[in-house]
């Protein structure tokens, strides 16, 4: 077990993981932190991206010091090995997000057919205005009608069909939409191009590294439309997030409550949970308990904190460290970045970890199959267990780091459009791309991905968003990115003064003041869950359209500064098939091609005008970002 | 008489696969095969060591088969005896299992096989005629060289860059 103490920060930025490690040790539980040392060294050939796994005859593993193999054994070069093995991460981090998305169509479908009674039309506006985005008429329709064709039409952007995804042709800039189309990256439908990925990094097919990488882009832009899918049909189901007060990090779990963490990625069943604890609240009363106690984890959490205001607990690399308290007494999980560790750890704890979805069991764990159709019977029990847990817990002492920091959530664009219409009533935007023209606002960062346990848990995001917005970039995030701000107080309004600069100061005041806040923004905007991203783009999207110029003309970039799932690969995908210069801050399994490397890096750019940006040092990489950022200022001539 | 062979390891070639640890545990099991060696009990153990030195270099680590071997002076069973080939040896029959070797072993190397209780280390494969972590290596970090060989290779490369810093 490794040792650690409180100002240690080799492991974690956050003070209230660092004492749960400290903890853990104690108490003999291995962590990620355990498990990472004891992998160590790790594969070379995995990590340059030089292993391939893609037939029978290999493993293959090709020598970059050029003395052993060069080609795999079917001949396929470096190039080729490494090019169809990123393809192969971006299919997997888009059939995540899209099948998030097709859970969701299939919940919007089974509400208007009436096969269930759990879920509403929660914003009938987001709704019309999704359909009149698709063609679909809603004039003098019915709601149920018109959800039905919704639902429809989301299934439908799955298989390749006469139009092209219309959840990524619809959402883009027209110029946008062209220059796809010219390069042969409109995708022909989601489910169609993760197919064609695996069908073409198959043995003996693609070997063509470019070819190879134009599909992965392509195969982005798919990853693009089931995120925004994603977003759109939760806010239908959901509600559209608007602005609240909350808090994050593990003092928001309660010792004299029934602590319920819900984890994963959808709100599907979370969101019925939070409609239905308060209804419990009198048999946790009954049990000795103050009452139910939500916290998120992950995105689930970032989707009940957006929408309800539910406090956040922690968040990707620390998951297990909630369990560590010791006050948990059910993880109620989806599905997506959910370590099978938990269950080992909850063991150890007297947590129930309680999986729900039929794609994500983890063995020692319960597993109670939720349906839509069953939704809120399925709540109801998964309640029973932790109040029943909580009859064994109660009176023991529990472990809970008295750390919370004030958060402002519920930025979806809607809510930042909502917010600018009070400055300016008729022109909405007008504020915004005034102080962007004027320098006030320098340019847009968006934070996203994950935490990686091979950096200090939150050090890039800390360091870079600090540097960032003393130079007045606009910083909004999504995901355990989004996670990692809220933790260290960039999401409360009380500290705009002291971590921005004059500029965005002055912008973040003044759309406070005229929402009648008392005080600015946030220093950075939480714009929701990982398929929220989707929400980026359409804020990029509606900068450009009110400039008439496309989105890789804005000075906006992107950073997954701790990048961790393969969903990151793909949405950083598409960020570059947006046009954005794009941050990764952990290494990229493409080192072994140089020609693979200089493709994503710099002739990229040509073609789509993103491209990435991979730097492992957050100081340099914020001035890499700085840099990008003042190159297309200088472009649109400001 | 010819100089026997070492195996040597090229510190800045280590990708830090394992592989070399995998080979080893395979030539020490009774099926020689890894997929038979994977369910073979007791399991084949390696004596090749990959570690991990922060931030970014794997060093495989090995018995040097020591000539003035302290593990050999220290081993009061008599166990540990060197061949004509300055291979250390140990004899697990005689070892009585007191890890007198493993406290005085500098590297680290020498492994307890508990169900037999007694010590281990890597036999430089003497039924191979290169040791087995040599031929798996992927990126030919480990070579089975003389002292002889291997430093005339070390001034070769050395020649070179000198030649090469002159011409810069």
């Amino acid at each position: 077990m490794m040792s650690d103490t409180k100002d240690d920060k080799s492991k974690s930025h956050d003070p209230a993981v660092r004492r749960m490690i400290e903890k853990a040790g104690q108490v003999n539980v291995p962590t990620i932190w355990d498990r990472y040392e004891a992998m160590l060294p790790q594969c070379g050939f995995g990590d340059t991206g030089l292993c391939c796994r893609h037939c029978l005859q290999g493993p293959c593993r090709i020598d970059p010091f050029g003395e052993g193999p060069k080609t795999g054994i079917c001949g396929a070069s470096a190039d080729t090995m490494v090019a169809r093995g990123l393809d192969r991460a971006i299919a997997a981090g888009t059939a995540a997000h899209s099948g998030h998305a097709r859970h969701l169509a299939h919940t919007l479908m089974k509400l208007a057919q009436g096969k269930t009674e759990d879920y509403a039309i929660k914003d009938k506006d987001k709704l019309m205005n999704v359909a009149t985005r698709m063609n679909i008429a809603v004039e003098g329709r019915a709601e149920n009608d018109v959800a039905l064709d919704v639902a429809k039409a989301a299934m439908a952007d799955f298989h390749e069909k006469e139009t092209p995804v219309m959840w990524a042709a619809t959402v883009v800039t027209p110029a946008r939409a062209e220059k796809l189309t010219t390069l042969d990256m409109v995708p022909k439908g989601i489910d169609f191009e993760v197919s064609e990925i695996m069908h073409r990094t198959l043995y003996g097919v693609d070997a063509d590294p470019v070819n190879l990488l134009v599909a992965g882009l392509r195969c982005g832009v798919a990853d693009l439309a089931g995120c925004y899918m994603g977003t759109d049909l939760a806010d239908i189901l959901f509600g559209v997030p608007a602005p609240a007060v909350t808090s994050a990090n593990m003092g928001t779990l309660k010792a004299d409550a029934v602590n319920i963490a819900v984890h994963g990625h959808n709100p599907v069943l979370s969101d019925v949970l939070v409609g239905a604890a308060e209804k419990k609240a009198q048999d946790a009363i009954v049990a000795g308990a103050t009452g139910i106690n939500l916290v998120g984890i992950c995105c689930t959490g970032n989707e009940i904190m957006m929408r309800h205001g539910i406090p956040s607990c922690t968040h990707s690399v620390s998951q297990e460290m909630a369990i560590v308290t010791g006050a948990l007494d059910a993880m109620v999980v989806d599905y997506q970045c959910i370590m099978p560790s938990v269950a080992t750890v909850a063991e150890c704890f007297g947590t129930t970890i309680i999986t729900t979805m039929d794609i994500c069991k983890i063995p020692g764990t319960t597993h109670i199959a939720f349906t839509e159709a069953s939704a809120a019977a399925k709540a109801d029990e998964i309640f029973n267990i932790a109040i029943e847990n909580f009859g064994r817990r109660k009176n023991k002492p529990v472990d809970i780091p008295d750390i919370t920091t004030p958060v402002v959530t519920g930025f979806s664009l809607e809510a930042i459009v909502g917010a600018l219409a009070n400055v300016d009533a008729e022109d909405p935007l007008k504020p915004v791309v005034e102080n962007i023209k004027s320098g006030n606002i320098r340019g847009v960062c968006l934070f996203a991905g994950c935490n990686n346990v091979k950096v200090p848990q939150d050090q890039n995001f800390i360091r870079m968003a600090r540097r960032l917005l003393k130079e007045n970039v606009l910083v909004v995030a999504t995901g355990c990115g989004a996670g990692a701000l809220m933790r260290h107080g960039f999401m409360d309004p009380a500290n705009v003064e002291e971590m921005c600069g004059e500029g965005l100061t002055a912008v973040l005041t003044a759309i406070g003041v005229a929402n009648n806040l008392g005080g600015p923004l946030p220093p950075v905007l939480h714009m929701g869950s990982c398929v929220d991203n989707s929400r980026a783009v359409a804020l990029a999207v509606a900068v450009a359209d009110y400039l008439g110029v496309d989105t890789d003309q804005l000075p906006v970039v992107a950073s997954a500064a701790e990048a961790v799932s393969e969903k990151a690969v793909s949405i950083g995908a598409y960020a570059v098939a947006a046009g954005l210069p794009t941050h990764v801050g952990v290494m990229l399994p493409v080192l072994g091609s140089p020609l693979v490397t200089q493709v994503l890096t710099e002739k990229v750019k040509d073609l789509t005008g993103g491209y990435f940006i991979v730097d492992l040092d957050p100081e340099s990489a914020a001035d890499q970002l700085l840099a990008a950022i003042d190159e297309r200022r200088a472009g649109l001539g400001l | 008489m010819s100089q026997p062979k070492e195996i040597f390891v090229r510190l800045d070639r280590c990708m830090g696969c394992h592989t070399c640890e995998l080979a080893c545990a395979v030539a020490h099991s009774g099926s020689q095969s890894l997929y038979g060696a994977i369910a073979e009990h007791p399991v084949p153990k390696p004596r090749v060591f990959v570690e991990w030195v922060a931030p970014a270099a794997s060093v495989p680590v090995l018995c040097r088969h020591c000539e003035d071997a302290p593990c050999m002076h220290a081993c009061i069973a008599g166990a540990i005896t060197q061949t004509e080939e300055s291979v250390v040896i140990t004899d697990q029959d005689k070892c009585i299992g007191c890890w007198t070797c493993v406290m005085v072993c500098p590297y680290g190397v020498i492994g307890r096989h508990l169900e037999e209780n007694n010590a281990y280390r890597c036999d430089r494969c003497q039924d191979r005629e290169t040791p087995a972590c040599v031929d798996a290596c992927p990126s030919r970090a480990l070579v089975y060289r003389s002292v002889e060989e291997f430093s005339r290779e070390t001034r070769k490369a050395a020649s070179e860059e000198m030649l090469a810093g002159e011409g810069g």
